[in-house]
C-alpha cells in the first residue's frame, strides 16, 4: 500500500512539474485571476469556488486532457532513483547498439558532407534568403542537382543492425528445441501472444462494431454507422481526450477524423503555436541545412511518385524543413533510445562549449521519413495545424519505429512480434519461406517501419493509424503484417524464391485491413 | 437468332479489341453484317449524315447516339440549356424557379456564356459592367484543351468583333466560331493546385433516359500552383487541367500522370470539409450530369490512349462494364430491347438516372425533392447498391 502511495506520489510531482512550464498553466493562472471579479467567487470558499469555475467553464477538462496526455506519452519513472539513461533505455545491450549506430549514421553524414564540400549548415545570403520566401509554397517546382546526395540510410540496412543485436547476457544452449525462434530477430524480449492481443485488442472482436468493416455498402448504417457517428460528434462536443482515444479504438468516422486526432494529441492550435512554426519558417528561411538537401531528395523520391500524395509535395517540404530546425523536439529523447547526433562549430572539434545538435532537432532523416507527413495531409491543410500534428505523431510513435531499444512498441519488439506469431500461427509457411531463403521479415520490415504508409491506400492507412491513437501502440503493425501474411498463405506456400515472394507481396493496395485484423485475431483456429 | 456478335471498329487501340476478343466477338469489316460498330467521329458523322448516311437496322448498335455533337460543341451545348431551361420556365415546371434576383434555383450551373462572333455585342455590354473580370474562350468544336485562352481586355478578342476591319474581308463563317465564359478564378485548389473532373457517363437508351456513372472517375491536378494573378494568364499549366497539356509542362510526372480517383477526391473532401458539404458537391454533379442528358444528347470523343499503366487498366474495364451494359449477356442485339440490366452487371458503374423508374415513382417524385437536399449518408448509400435507384432527387 505504502509502496503505491509512494508512487503515486511520484507521478503526481512528475506532472505538477511538467505542467507547470506549459502554457496551459499560464493560461490556468491567468484565468483564475480574473476570476475573482466574478460574483461567484466568494473569499471565504476560494479554492472551492474556482475549482467549480473551472470545471464549468472547460478549464478542467483542458487540464485534464494534458494530464492524460503526460501520462500517454511520458513513461514513469520506475523508481525514484533510477538514472536518466534508463528512461530512455533499461538495457544496457539495447543501448550500446542504438549508440554505435547512431555513431554510424554521424559519420555516413560527415563523410557525404566533406566528399561534397557541403557545409552542415550556412547562412543564406539575402537575396537566396528573398527568393526562398516567395517560392514557399512551391519548393517542389525547384530542381536542384541532388544527384549526388544520397540518403543517409534505407529501412535495409537498419534491418542488418537489428538481426545482429544479441544480448550478451543470455545463453540458450545449443541445441535446437522447438522454442528456438526461427526468424531474424535472436534477442529475448517479451511480445504478446495471440491470446494476449485479443485481450488487449478487445474492441476490434467480432462481437463489436468497427468502421472499416461495419460502414460498408452492404450493411444499413442504423445498425452501426449512424450511433457511432452520433457518439463522435458528442466526443468532440465534450472535448475528451481520454473519451476520444478510447471511442477511435472502433474508428473514426471521415468527417471527424482531424477533430479527434487534434483532441486525442491534445493540440490546441493557440495563436502562440502558430507564432512558433513561422519562426521555424524564418529559420528555414535564413539558414541552408546539408540535411535539407537529404529531405528534398526524400520527398521526390518517395511522396511524389505516390498515387495519393504527389499532391502534396510542397507542404511535405514545409513541414520537414521546419522539423528539422525545432529544437522543442529535442525534449523527446529523454524518453527516446537515442541521442541527438552532435556537431562541432568549425576548428573547435571536441570542446564541448562549442557543441551544437545537428540537425537543430537532432533527427536525421532517412530513406522514406517523408512518408510519415504525407497521409496527413489528407486531413489538414492548414500548415501550422499539419506541423503540429506532425510533431505529436513523431515523439509520440514513429520515433520508435527506428531505435533501438526494447519497448514493446518500438521496431525490434515489432519484429520479434510478427515473427513469433508467424512462427506460432503459421508455421508451415513460415518455415517454407524460410527454407526457400525468403525471411518473411525481409519483406515487412520496410511496411513496419514506415507504419504501411505508401503500402495501403489512405483510407485504409487512416483507418490503421486511429487504431495506434486509440490503443497507444504501435503493436497492431506488426499484427497487421502477420495477418498479410496470412491472407495471402496460399499463394506464398507456391513460391520458391525471396523474388517472388516479394511479388506476391508487392501491392497491397486493394486489402482491407480492418477484415483482415479481425480474421487474424479473432477468426482464425489456433 | 443465336450466335457471336460480329464487330467492327476504325479505331486500332487495344483496349477496345481485347474486350472484344475476350467475349469471342467475331470481327468483320463494314461493308459485312455487323453488330457492333465503335465508331470514329468521323464515321459516325457519315453514318448519320443526311447525304451520305444509312439507317441502322434492329440488330446493329453504335457507340454514339446520332446527335452526339450536340454535347460536344460548346456552342451547341450552351445553346441546349439555355433552350431547356426556357422550355421548362414555360411549362411552370418547378424545377425552372428563380430566386429574386432572377437566377435560376437549380438549374444555375452553367456561367455567362457567350457565343461569337454572334453574341459580340451582347458580350462588350456585360464585359463593360465589370471590366476588371476575366473570360475564357473556347474554340467550339476542339477538344483536348486546344486553343483555348484567358483575356482580361476587350482588345485581346477585336478579332470576333462583327465591325471589326477583318471581317470586311473575310467571311464572317470562316471566323472561327468560339464561346466565352466568365472564367471562374476561385476554383477550389488541392495542395494549391487547379483540377477537373474525368467522369464516364453511359447512356444507354435516350427515350426513356437511363444513364450510368462509372465509379471509377478521377481528377486531373495542374502541375503549377494556381494564382489568379493576371500575369500568368497566360500560363496554361496553372489554368488548364487537360492531360494533353499537362503532359508537355517540365514538372509532368510519367508515373503518375497527375490523377486522383475520385474516392480519393472524396475522402479528402470528407476528410478536410465534412460529410455535408461533400455530399452536397457529389449530388449537385450528378444533377448538372443528368440536366445536361436532358437538354441534349451524348457526348463523343473521350480519350482512349493511356497514358500511364494504371489508365490503360482503367479504360480496359471501362470499356468492359460499358459493353456488359450495351450489350448484355453478348446477345446480338435488338432494338426491341428496353428492360433495364441487372444490377450483377453493372460492374462498376451505378445508375445515374432511369426515367422509367423514376417514372414508375409516380410524378410527385419530381416535386418533392430538389437538389441540394442531402438526405445524408442513406442517399449516397442506397445510390451505391444500384438498390433504390433516385433516393436523393428523383
Amino acid at each position: 500500500m505504502l509502496q503505491e502511495e509512494s508512487d503515486l506520489s511520484l507521478i503526481i510531482a512528475h506532472i505538477v512539474q511538467k505542467l507547470k512550464g506549459s502554457n496551459l498553466y499560464a493560461q490556468l493562472e491567468r484565468q483564475a485571476w480574473t476570476s475573482l471579479q466574478r460574483p461567484e467567487i466568494k473569499l471565504e470558499s476560494l479554492k472551492e469556488d474556482i475549482k467549480e469555475f473551472f470545471k464549468i467553464s472547460g478549464w478542467e477538462k483542458k487540464l485534464q486532457n494534458a494530464v492524460y496526455s503526460e501520462l500517454s506519452v511520458f513513461p514513469l519513472p520506475s523508481h525514484p532513483a533510477a538514472p536518466p539513461e534508463h528512461l530512455k533505455e533499461p538495457l544496457v545491450y539495447m543501448r550500446k547498439a542504438q549508440g554505435s549506430w547512431e555513431k554510424r549514421i554521424l559519420k555516413s553524414l560527415n563523410s557525404m558532407c566533406t566528399e561534397l564540400s557541403i557545409p552542415l549548415a550556412r547562412k543564406r545570403p539575402v537575396g537566396e534568403q528573398k527568393e526562398l520566401l516567395n517560392k514557399w509554397n512551391e519548393m517542389g517546382t525547384d530542381e536542384p542537382d541532388l544527384s549526388l546526395f544520397r540518403p543517409v540510410y534505407a529501412p535495409k540496412d537498419f534491418l542488418e543492425v537489428l538481426i545482429n543485436l544479441r544480448n550478451p547476457n543470455y545463453e540458450n544452449g545449443d541445441s535446437l528445441s522447438f522454442r528456438t525462434h526461427l526468424g531474424l530477430i535472436q534477442v529475448p524480449l517479451k511480445v504478446k501472444d495471440i491470446p494476449e492481443l485479443k485481450e488487449f485488442f478487445v474492441e476490434l472482436s467480432l462481437n463489436t462494431g468497427q468502421l472499416g468493416i461495419d460502414d460498408s455498402t452492404q450493411v444499413p448504417p442504423e445498425l452501426f454507422e449512424n450511433e457511432h457517428v452520433r457518439i463522435g460528434q458528442k466526443v468532440l462536443e465534450e472535448q475528451d481526450s481520454a473519451a476520444a482515444q478510447q471511442y477511435i479504438r472502433q474508428g473514426s468516422p471521415t468527417a471527424l477524423r482531424a477533430e479527434l486526432w487534434t483532441l486525442i494529441l491534445n493540440i490546441s492550435g493557440q495563436s502562440e503555436d502558430i507564432l512558433y512554426y513561422e519562426q521555424l519558417k524564418a529559420n528555414v528561411i535564413q539558414h541552408d541545412l546539408l540535411v535539407d538537401s537529404l529531405i528534398y531528395k526524400d520527398v521526390k523520391l518517395t511522396a511524389s511518385n505516390d498515387d495519393y500524395y504527389f499532391v502534396f509535395e510542397d507542404y511535405l517540404y514545409q513541414v520537414l524543413l521546419c522539423f528539422s530546425r525545432d529544437t522543442s523536439v529535442l525534449g523527446h529523447f529523454a524518453y527516446n533510445s537515442a541521442s541527438p547526433p552532435k556537431s562541432y562549430i568549425r576548428g573547435k572539434l571536441g570542446l564541448e562549449e562549442y557543441a551544437v545538435f545537428y540537425p537543430p532537432n537532432g533527427v536525421i532523416p532517412f530513406h522514406g521519413f517523408s512518408m510519415y507527413v504525407a497521409p496527413l495531409c489528407f486531413l489538414y491543410h492548414e500548415p501550422s495545424k499539419l506541423y503540429q500534428i506532425f510533431r505529436e505523431m513523431y515523439v509520440r510513435f514513429f520515433f520508435r519505429l527506428h531505435s533501438i531499444s526494447s519497448h514493446p512498441s518500438g521496431i525490434v519488439s515489432l519484429c520479434l512480434l510478427f515473427e513469433t506469431l508467424l512462427q506460432t500461427y503459421l508455421p508451415q509457411l513460415f518455415y517454407h519461406l524460410r527454407e526457400i531463403g525468403a525471411q518473411p521479415l525481409r519483406i515487412s520490415f520496410k511496411w513496419m517501419v514506415r507504419a504501411f504508409s505508401g503500402y495501403l491506400a489512405t483510407d485504409q492507412l487512416l483507418l490503421l493509424w486511429d487504431r495506434i491513437l486509440g490503443y497507444n501502440s504501435l503493436e497492431i503493425l506488426a499484427v497487421l503484417a502477420a495477418a498479410v501474411f496470412a491472407f495471402r498463405a496460399v499463394n506464398l506456400m507456391e513460391v520458391t524464391s525471396l523474388a517472388a515472394a516479394e511479388a506476391v507481396l508487392a501491392d497491397l493496395s486493394t486489402l482491407k485491413v480492418m477484415p483482415l485484423l479481425q480474421i487474424f485475431l479473432f477468426a482464425t483456429v489456433t | 437468332m443465336a450466335g457471336k456478335v460480329k464487330w467492327v471498329t476504325d479505331i486500332e487501340k487495344s483496349v477496345l479489341i481485347n474486350n472484344f476478343e475476350k467475349r469471342g466477338w467475331i470481327q468483320v469489316t463494314e461493308n459485312e453484317d455487323w453488330n457492333f460498330y465503335w465508331m470514329s467521329v468521323q464515321t459516325i458523322r457519315n453514318v448519320f449524315s443526311v447525304e451520305t448516311g444509312y439507317r441502322l437496322s434492329d440488330d446493329q448498335i453504335v457507340n454514339h447516339f446520332p446527335n452526339h455533337y450536340e454535347l460536344t460543341r460548346k456552342d451547341l451545348m450552351v445553346k441546349n440549356i439555355k433552350r431547356y431551361r426556357k422550355e421548362l420556365e414555360k411549362e411552370g415546371s418547378p424545377l425552372a424557379e428563380k430566386d429574386e434576383n432572377g437566377k435560376y434555383l437549380y438549374l444555375d450551373f452553367v456561367p455567362v456564356t457567350y457565343m461569337l462572333p454572334a453574341d459580340y455585342n451582347l458580350f462588350v455590354e456585360e464585359f463593360r459592367k465589370s471590366p476588371s473580370s476575366t473570360w475564357i474562350m473556347k474554340p467550339c468544336g476542339k477538344a483536348q484543351g486546344k486553343g483555348i485562352f484567358l483575356i482580361n481586355k476587350l482588345s485581346q478578342i477585336k478579332k470576333w468583333s462583327r465591325d471589326s476591319k477583318t471581317s470586311s474581308f473575310v467571311s464572317q463563317s470562316s471566323k472561327e466560331a468560339y464561346v466565352i465564359s466568365l472564367y471562374i478564378n476561385n476554383p477550389l485548389l488541392i495542395g494549391g493546385r487547379k483540377f477537373d473532373l474525368r467522369l464516364y457517363v453511359l447512356v444507354s437508351t435516350y427515350r426513356p433516359l437511363r444513364c450510368y456513372m462509372y465509379k471509377l472517375g478521377f481528377c486531373r491536378f495542374c502541375t503549377v500552383k494556381y494564382t489568379p494573378s493576371t500575369s500568368e494568364l497566360d500560363n496554361m499549366f496553372v489554368h488548364l487541367t487537360n492531360v494533353a497539356i499537362q503532359k508537355h509542362g517540365d514538372d509532368y510526372n510519367h508515373i503518375h500522370g497527375g490523377k486522383w480517383t475520385v474516392s480519393n477526391l472524396r475522402l479528402y473532401l470528407e476528410s478536410t470539409r465534412g460529410k455535408e458539404v461533400t455530399s452536397k458537391l457529389f449530388d449537385e454533379i450528378h444533377w448538372i450530369i443528368v440536366q445536361s442528358l436532358k437538354a441534349v444528347a451524348v457526348n463523343a470523343s473521350p480519350s482512349l490512349t493511356s497514358s500511364t499503366a494504371n489508365d490503360r487498366i482503367l479504360k480496359y474495364n471501362l470499356i468492359n462494364d460499358t459493353l456488359n451494359i450495351a450489350v448484355p449477356n453478348g446477345e446480338i442485339p435488338d432494338c426491341k430491347w428496353n428492360k433495364s440490366p441487372p444490377k450483377e452487371v453493372l460492374g462498376n458503374y451505378e445508375i445515374l438516372y432511369d426515367e422509367e423508374l423514376a417514372q414508375g415513382d409516380g410524378a410527385d417524385r419530381e416535386l418533392r425533392s430538389r437538389p441540394g437536399q442531402s438526405l445524408g449518408p442513406k442517399g449516397s448509400r442506397s445510390r451505391d447498391s444500384g438498390r433504390t435507384v433516385l433516393t436523393t432527387w428523383k
